[in-house]
């Protein structure tokens, strides 16, 4: 008897030695701080990556809450994009219609380094291309297709000035005219390239302005030079081992790849020079144009090619320890700070030491032609000790660095200048990117460092094995950092740019006027509204306004035809879209916007009266917003015609 | 033959002149509220046309029966650029011509004419409040719809205010000034006596 007690106290004692789990409530005035009244702004709109949805969200910060999702690379049956004739132009690329991709990184647009709220960039990863929305409208506004590339990861980030936005690619690939080939002659066929796409000062139009060769490597992340760095660009290098094969492990035999160093001024000089060469390629340009409602894409055929191999001074390699990941200038534009994945330190680069060692040749050799600076030369020093697995670095203009570290799930703080680790908090779990509202630009707002997290396990509530993707901001303004707030995420977030709500918030878009739509299927009024048939095409000039479409009854479309709704939303006030469904539509809805013209495509299958309706609750009387569209057999003598309001005869036209 | 104080003149011929700003500012304006609309709707008049959420305010009361407010439904955008002309005429006139007389004259003018345009404010609201489409999405038994002469009111979901814009201000400024000048004129005139 006298045993149990021992064991009890044995059994407590031993209860108390094993570590406890990581502490994960956050402390003190946290809800205040990321509290935001019901309907009062949050202080920044954050454009968050969608990963595998193809898509940007945004948030308000602090508050976290949910604002928009912009299809980008992926269809969207809520709004239409990519189902509606208007905007399928917008996928297309040079394998066709392509419906889904993968987006990773948003870019904010720059001027002189500060953010300008005029554009952000995305990158599809899987079929190469580069997008940009317009944040006057938080719409597609362009997408772009890279050619000679295999995966576009290392993109789209900016210069200063959002001269170029870059595109490098994940996969070396072979190309030109020899494609097919066996994968193991990798190192001779594979090339990997970078791509800078300019962007015009006042429309923000993309055009690949050059394509820089380089060996077949694999880029991963890359980040412009600023102030005294403007004219460089900096990419993270991994798989210089040039492996094919289980990577995992043969890209990893290296103690050290590299950061390239790319002089773009240099590369302007050479094309000015007419150095670059064009080159056939197939690639796809697609944009949208406000006042047609529509979206148009081209096919181009040639793109204009640097080799720097050849062309020397274009681009030198840093070496960098274990498979760097981030690849991050801090606001001064002096120091470039790169995250090896399974380094155990962080490397800081000095622009000025790499410019000194340029100029008395410290290289300590060359990689397919291209000169390797010596380590130490290019070094300002190394942070040690910091973390396990570094990944992305962010700055809050006071000279401190913000590294994300995904293995030991950690943000860790330190000095830039002095490289002392300042301060670490825990994340919840495995954080990938980190951002601060201005993080990568010269005058970081600071405030919050967000993290994004890989993992969330028990941070929710659980739906199944697929769980929540989830954001936490942290308080930074003090010397400790503190967590104030998680907030779920759609799709997968990688990188997110934040922007002060101010620089977006006015030049938001409430309505488009209806006198400068100039789609060629428009109804500016319901005295417009008509339906016409062209051999087996019926155009249907719809008009949507509180709370009716005109036409709503439709008569004399037969089997086999091509219905093509043209629907006008004549509303002109604001926060009042009308939505359009069709039963049976293999297809999806339109959601019009104030003064905007959307088209589906509707071919019906079986004869017999169809309903259609609004589908977004625009008034009282939304319920009544509906008609009906009669399909008769093929040959049938049923005559073409539409009416709204018209009560006829029950006799007539009965049995026809 | 009674004539006026340089003063009068004057001051006649600056309140004159200040209704030249009714050709380049809103006179009235009628504001609405809703939950829906906490920014508000306005529906500016001027002396020959209407502005403001015009096309919002007709597609919203279009449920209750109301008619689609159109430019061309108000004759008096016609003529009250003539009006309003030939009033500063006058007055400019009274001043140069100095006739105590043409002051009462002037004065009374502007008083009927401010009474006439209340009027047919007034008029235009009735119609507009219960001349309806039987036919209408809305129809409330005994309910009409006439906005406020001025100030505010609740129609429905709505509150409705109505009063002078910019101009109108100006416009009774002016009125006020000729009228003070007629009193300072009488005033002065019983004192000499």
């Amino acid at each position: 008897m006298l045993m149990v007690p021992v064991v009890l106290a044995s059994a407590l004692l031993w209860q108390s030695c094993k570590p406890k789990a990581p502490a994960s409530v956050s402390v003190g005035d946290a809800a205040s701080k990321a509290y935001v009244a019901p309907g009062k702004y949050d202080e920044f709109y954050n454009f968050v990556s969608g990963g595998f949805n193809g898509q940007m969200s945004v948030y308000g910060i602090p508050s976290g809450r949910f604002l928009r999702n912009i299809p980008v690379f992926s269809e969207d049956p809520t709004t239409g994009y990519g189902y509606s004739e208007e905007t399928k132009p917008m996928l297309n690329t040079s394998h066709g219609y392509v419906p889904w991709d993968d987006l990773h990184h948003p870019a904010l647009s720059t001027t002189n380094g500060e953010h300008d709220g005029r554009w952000v960039f995305g990158n599809a990863n899987n079929t190469p291309r580069v997008a940009r929305i317009d944040l006057k409208t938080f719409r597609t506004a362009e997408i772009i297709e890279l050619p000679n590339s295999g995966g576009n990861h290392s993109s789209p980030f900016i210069t200063e000035n959002t001269e170029y936005v870059v595109a490098g690619t994940r996969f070396s690939v072979p190309v030109g005219d020899k494609t097919d080939v066996p994968i193991s002659t990798f190192k001779e066929n594979f090339k990997g390239f970078i791509s800078f796409i300019s962007v015009d000062r006042n429309d923000g139009k993309m055009k690949i302005a050059f394509q820089l060769k380089t060996p077949g490597i694999s880029f991963d992340l890359a980040r412009a030079g600023k102030g005294p760095s403007h004219g460089w660009f900096f990419f993270s290098c991994y798989n210089t081992e040039q492996a094919y094969t289980l990577l995992e492990v043969n890209a990893s035999q290296k103690d050290k790849d590299f950061i390239m160093a790319v002089n773009w001024k240099k590369a302007e000089e050479y094309i000015a020079a007419g150095k670059g060469e064009k080159v056939k390629a197939k690639y796809a340009h697609n944009w949208y144009d406000e006042s047609t409602h529509t979206a148009t894409s081209e096919i181009l055929t040639e793109v204009l090619q640097l080799d720097p191999a050849l062309l020397k001074d274009i681009i030198y390699f840093i070496p960098c320890p274990k498979s760097p990941h981030g690849c991050d200038t801090d606001p001064t534009g002096e120091y470039i700070v790169g995250s090896g994945k399974l380094a155990a330190l962080i490397p800081v680069f000095s622009f000025s030491k790499i410019q000194q060692a340029i100029a008395n040749k410290e290289f300590e050799g060359e990689f397919a032609g291209i000169p390797v600076i010596k380590y130490e030369a290019a070094l300002h020093g190394e942070v040690k000790k910091p973390g396990l697995g570094p990944l992305h670095t962010e700055f809050d203009g006071k000279g401190n660095a913000y590294t994300s570290f995904f293995v030991s799930s950690e943000i860790v703080k330190w000095n830039v200048e002095s490289l002392q680790v300042l301060d670490r908090v825990p994340t919840y779990y495995s954080i990938g990117h980190l951002s601060v509202p201005g993080g990568p630009t010269k005058k970081p707002w600071g405030k919050y460092v967000i993290a994004y997290n890989k993992i969330t396990k028990d941070r929710y509530l659980p739906t199944g094995p697929e769980l929540a993707q989830s954001a936490q901001i942290y308080d930074i303004s003090g010397d400790k950092m503190q967590l104030i707030l998680d907030f779920p995420t759609v799709g997968e977030p990688h990188y997110a740019e934040a922007i002060p709500a101010n620089l977006v918030m006015p030049n938001s878009v409430k309505i488009f006027k209806l006198e400068e739509n100039k789609h060629p299927y428009v109804a500016l009024g319901e005295g417009q509204a008509k339906v016409e048939r062209k051999g087996n095409q019926v155009h249907v000039y719809m008009t949507a306004i509180r709370s009716h479409l005109t036409p709503d009854n439709i008569e004399g479309v037969k089997l086999g035809d091509e219905v093509y709704f043209h629907v006008t939303n004549l509303e002109q006030d604001w926060d009042v879209p009308h939505g359009f469904a069709v039963k049976g539509a293999n297809n999806a809805e339109l959601l019009i916007m104030p003064g905007e013209t959307q088209t589906l495509k509707w071919k019906p299958l079986s004869t017999g009266v169809f309903p259609f309706y609004c589908t977004d609750f625009c008034s009282a009387l939304h319920q009544e917003m509906q008609g009906y569209v009669r399909v008769s057999p093929t040959g049938s003598n049923v005559p073409l015609k539409f009416s709204t309001g018209k009560i006829e005869d029950e006799t007539n036209g009965a049995g026809l | 033959m009674k004539t006026l104080r340089p003063l009068s003149r004057l001051v006649v011929a600056v309140a004159a002149l200040l209704m030249i700003s009714a050709y380049y500012v809103p006179l009235w304006q009628i504001l609405m509220w809703a939950p829906q609309y906490p920014e508000g709707l306005e529906m500016n008049i001027w002396i020959n046309t209407i502005s403001g959420d015009v096309k919002v305010i007709s597609a919203l009361n279009h449920y209750i029966g109301m008619k689609h407010i159109e430019v061309e439904m108000f004759p008096e955008f016609g003529y009250m650029i003539y009006i309003v002309g030939f009033l500063i005429g006058f007055g400019l006139l009274t001043a140069l011509l100095n006739r105590r007389i043409m002051l009462w004259v002037f004065s009374g003018l502007l008083v009927a004419t401010a009474a006439a345009a209340l009027i047919d404010f007034w008029l235009w609201g009735y119609d507009y409040g219960h001349n309806l489409d039987p036919t209408a999405a809305i129809n409330i038994p005994g309910m009409s719809y006439q906005p406020p002469l001025i100030g505010t009111k609740q129609l429905l979901n709505f509150t409705a205010f109505s009063g002078p814009a910019i101009g109108g201000w100006i416009f009774i400024v002016s009125g006020m000034l000729v009228l003070a000048t007629l009193g300072f004129e009488i005033y002065t005139s019983r004192k000499k006596v």
